[in-house]
């Protein structure tokens, strides 16, 4: 990491190592996410994008090594201490609450917000980003088609006010058509000063966005630059990029 | 794909079908036969025979066999009709299936007849016996029974189907009398029991509505059925169109009118409807327990019972003289019903918590599994030995003294005042309820309910919260268990079987998961008509067949109408998703309707 400067991280692994059960999943990771950038995870399946991305957020213990947070060792806090925070992570397929209507999902979001003017105007904020959403308010989250379910996903990561979005491929699943907008999206959101920790397959999309990047390959971190090196790197292009 | 890909000339392909359906005439007539042996064999027709429906013509034991060719000579003719596409016209086509599947279904009992005269297999089938063959019979002999089924079940089913070639208000019209007739005559003890003056005019003197009486209330039914249901769908549609305070005065003189009638009502009644109500009201309080734990949070809790038990025994233990000898002498004793009810609510708080603490850590079906394990665990320790000292096993605890309140007394030989003391209970619960489901934490247990890991996700502290609710069921089920030691006047480990677990968890689907309204109607509808594990309902004569019917009924909901018996329009609307989507699907809708499916999903680009 040539360019780490004097900044604190707003997110940082030091020796991370994760196990479900017997099973070691995270190999060393080390990983470090500043205030207002935007940076990828890449790997192909199965290689710990998402657990990565569970145990930021503490829903995963690690076995050894430490989480920070701000500088704080966050290790044993729960997912709430995090979320208050601003740690928000936008699931794997979205996973709305399906049977739950559109406000509903907005609203718990909010879950551990108590500010209430600060919550109606978060609100308002994601109608204007989002006017289809807002059309949709009492439908169930359920019935919205997908790109419209990709909007309340992250609308509902952006009521906790969050200061890094963790978006675990956003783009899966996505018609292609859908795919470009969802990315355009993100980029809105970054850029009002939102750090975004994307994990994804597609790594050109991905990286033709991103600051830096980590490839990760059965948990382990293989390659660490910034995106133009990335995509420039002859065998990542091989590996990863070929057909994305 | 776009709207443009969809075939919407579907119709166009599928030519207008008048042949006959065989192959549907015949699966609908074997089902029949079946269903017909069925019954019999399970008992239900002799079981049934004491009770007269019309005097002299018609007993409720032939009702019971009857009601199911006229059903399935109707539902043959019902078909689906897509949209788009002409319905075809109902004609001779429709009652000619009718006939046919009621007489194959005939032919079931035919064979029946035949057999039993012929063979004996009273051995593994109790009903198969001389009693049950005179009754097939017509108490004609079988020269006549042999052949009597297959025309009558024949003219059943053509009865049934003629149904389908009726306009629909006709067809509403003769439901509402077969309905009105058989409501009448079946809970005959009720009405008798609420309006005395009514058994001479309407029952003959052994039972059953006489056949003048019969011709009357179907008259008058008839006529409501034709002039007097626009009023009432008027009045309906009033309030369902209503909206904002307009919406919210309604429904509170709705609410009102309903809690005066339940108040009223019963200083009017005898003791047999008394007794209902209060039964009703007891199980009432564990289903709105039950509905938060399964209904709001998700959690599928098999062993509810657990907590109306240890309600139950701490009332008792706390109030009555004779608790069991190796209570420490300090241990407070026969001490007034309030405060007995104080140290019951906080008692069930801690073991539901207790249970709840190693249980909620686990998800969906070894949840279940293991609280089955709890509910049982709990009955057979008040049941044990080893607690004998404490809790007398087997005998129970007895001596559980009326709750004394001054001005009036709580106790079982005076079922109104019980009824009473469960309102208040019921109306406490449901507002809590009502409240809970509008809160932070009725909306951190949808969240949980629909994605647990999302939920944390979100922050939620799952453990946390999927404790209060296990801690708010156990509570509301303590308020039940303390009313029910009163009632009765003493405790035992039979009281507590698994199948009151079963039974509220029925009462809580039936009404539609979550649906406090649907809830309460539900159970009226079980507890009161059909009876609690124990508690006899209106239909005292099914007793027997209670369990067959609870699962019969259970089935037909989960295919028919999982929202429930009084759905509300969000969830039903959830539920038949599938069907909505295929409609818009049929009209090339589908560009935005199509919802995204879980993991493969949105596929579908917006048009
Ligand atoms: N809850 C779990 N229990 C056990 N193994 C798991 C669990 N979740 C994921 N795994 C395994 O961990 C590995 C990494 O999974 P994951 O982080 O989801 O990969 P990715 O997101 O990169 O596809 C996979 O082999 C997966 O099977
Ligand atoms: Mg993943």
């Amino acid at each position: 990491m040539s360019d780490t400067d004097t900044r604190v991280p707003l997110l940082e692994f030091r020796n991370i190592n994760t196990h479900y059960g017997a099973v070691h999943i995270l190999k060393d990771v080390n990983l470090a996410i500043y205030p207002g950038e935007m940076v990828s995870l890449l790997g192909g399946n199965a290689s710990g994008k998402s657990t990565t991305l569970k145990t930021l957020l503490g829903m995963v213990t690690p076995t050894s090594g430490e989480v920070v947070l701000d500088g704080e060792v966050v290790n044993d806090k729960p997912t709430s201490y995090r979320v208050e925070r601003g740690v928000t992570m936008v699931p794997e397929n979205r996973r709305l609450f399906k049977r739950l209507s559109v406000k509903e999902n907005l609203e718990l979001g909010a879950y551990l917000r108590n500010d209430k003017d600060g919550i109606a105007e978060d609100l308002e904020r994601i109608y204007t980003m989002f006017p289809r959403v807002k059309e949709r308010l009492n439908q169930k989250s359920g019935t919205l088609s997908g790109g419209e379910q990709q909007m309340v996903a992250m609308g509902r990561a952006l009521m906790s006010s969050p200061r890094v979005l963790l978006m675990d491929e956003p783009s899966m699943g996505l018609a292609p058509a859908l795919v470009q907008t969802n990315f355009e999206l993100i980029q809105q959101i970054h850029e009002e000063g939102i750090a975004i920790f994307m994990v994804e397959q597609n790594a050109n999309m991905a990286l033709s966005l991103a600051d830096r990047g980590w490839v990760l390959q059965t948990g382990r971190v293989v390659l660490d630059d910034t995106a133009e090196n990335l995509l420039a790197n002859p065998e990542l292009q091989k590996s990863y990029l070929g057909g994305a | 794909m776009t709207a443009a890909s969809v075939p919407n000339a579907a119709p166009a392909l599928l030519p207008a079908d008048t042949s006959i359906d065989w192959n549907r005439i015949t699966r609908f007539g074997g089902l029949l036969a079946l269903g017909l042996v069925f019954i019999s064999l399970a008992g239900m027709p002799l079981g049934l025979n004491q009770r007269t429906v019309i005097e002299p013509v018609l007993s409720l034991g032939y009702l019971a066999l009857m009601w199911l060719p006229f059903l399935a000579g109707y539902n043959v003719g019902n078909e689906i009709v897509l949209e788009g596409m002409e319905a075809t016209k109902k004609g001779p086509r429709d009652l000619l299936g009718g006939l046919i599947v009621g007489a194959i279904g005939g032919v079931g009992l035919s064979i029946l007849v035949l057999l039993i005269d012929n063979f004996d297999l009273r051995d593994p089938l109790v009903n198969w016996s001389p009693q049950l063959l005179e009754f097939l019979n017509f108490e004609n002999g079988v020269g006549f029974g042999s052949w009597i089924w297959i025309p009558f079940c024949g003219l059943l089913g053509l009865a049934g189907a003629s149904l389908q070639l009726m306009s629909q208000t006709m067809r509403r019209a003769v439901m509402t009398v077969i309905l009105a007739v058989i409501v009448l005559s079946v809970f005959e003890f009720l009405i008798i029991d609420i309006v005395d003056p009514l058994k001479k005019v309407l029952y003959a003197q052994q039972g059953g509505l006489k056949w003048g009486a019969a011709i009357v209330v179907a008259i008058l039914a008839a006529a409501f059925s034709l002039f007097g249901r626009e009023p009432i769908s008027q009045v309906r549609s009033n309030y369902n169109d209503a909206t904002g305070p307009e919406k919210s005065r309604q429904t509170a003189v709705l609410i009102g009118l309903s809690v005066l009638a339940l108040i009223v009502i019963p200083m009017f009644t005898g003791k047999i409807t008394q007794e209902l109500l209060a039964n009703v009201g007891i199980f009432l309080l564990l289903a709105l327990g039950l509905n938060i734990v399964v209904g709001l949070a998700g959690i599928l809790d098999l062993g509810y019972v657990a907590f109306f038990a240890v309600g139950g025994y701490t009332t008792a233990v706390l109030t009555s003289s004779n608790r069991g000898e190796d209570w420490p002498s300090w241990f407070p004793s026969e001490i007034h019903w309030v405060l007995a009810l104080i140290a019951t609510v906080i008692m069930a708080g801690i073991v539901g918590l207790i249970i709840g603490a190693p249980v909620i850590r686990m998800r969906g079906d070894y949840l279940a599994i293991v609280t089955l394990g709890f509910g049982e665990i709990i009955r057979l320790l008040f049941l044990s030995d080893w607690l004998n000292g404490y809790f007398n096993g087997a005998q129970g605890i007895t001596n559980i003294p009326p709750a004394d309140f001054g001005i009036f007394e709580i106790k079982g030989t005076d079922p109104r005042s019980v009824f009473y003391l469960v309102l208040f209970f019921a109306a406490i619960s449901i507002y809590v309820s009502w409240r809970l489901e509008r809160s932070r934490l009725g909306r951190a247990w949808m969240a949980i309910r629909e994605d647990e890991s999302v939920a944390e996700a979100m922050g939620i502290n799952t453990v946390n919260v999927k404790l209060m609710a296990f801690v708010v069921g156990a509570v509301l089920a303590s308020f039940s268990g303390a009313i029910f030691a009163t009632k009765v006047g003493s405790i035992f480990p039979t009281s507590f079987l698994i199948l009151v677990s079963i039974i509220i968890l029925v009462v809580v689907i039936v009404g539609g998961m979550g649906n406090i309204v649907g809830v309460i109607v539900g159970a009226f509808v079980l507890i009161g008509v059909l009876g609690g594990p124990k508690q006899p309902g209106l239909l005292q004569e099914f007793s027997e067949y209670k369990l067959l019917i609870y699962g019969a009924l259970l089935i037909w909901m989960m295919l028919k109408r999982p929202e429930g018996l009084v759905p509300n329009a969000r969830r039903s609307r959830e539920l038949h998703q599938d069907e909505f989507l295929q409609d818009a699907w049929l009209k090339g809708e589908v560009d935005d309707a199509v919802p995204d499916s879980g993991d493969v999903d949105g596929t579908v680009a917006p048009a």
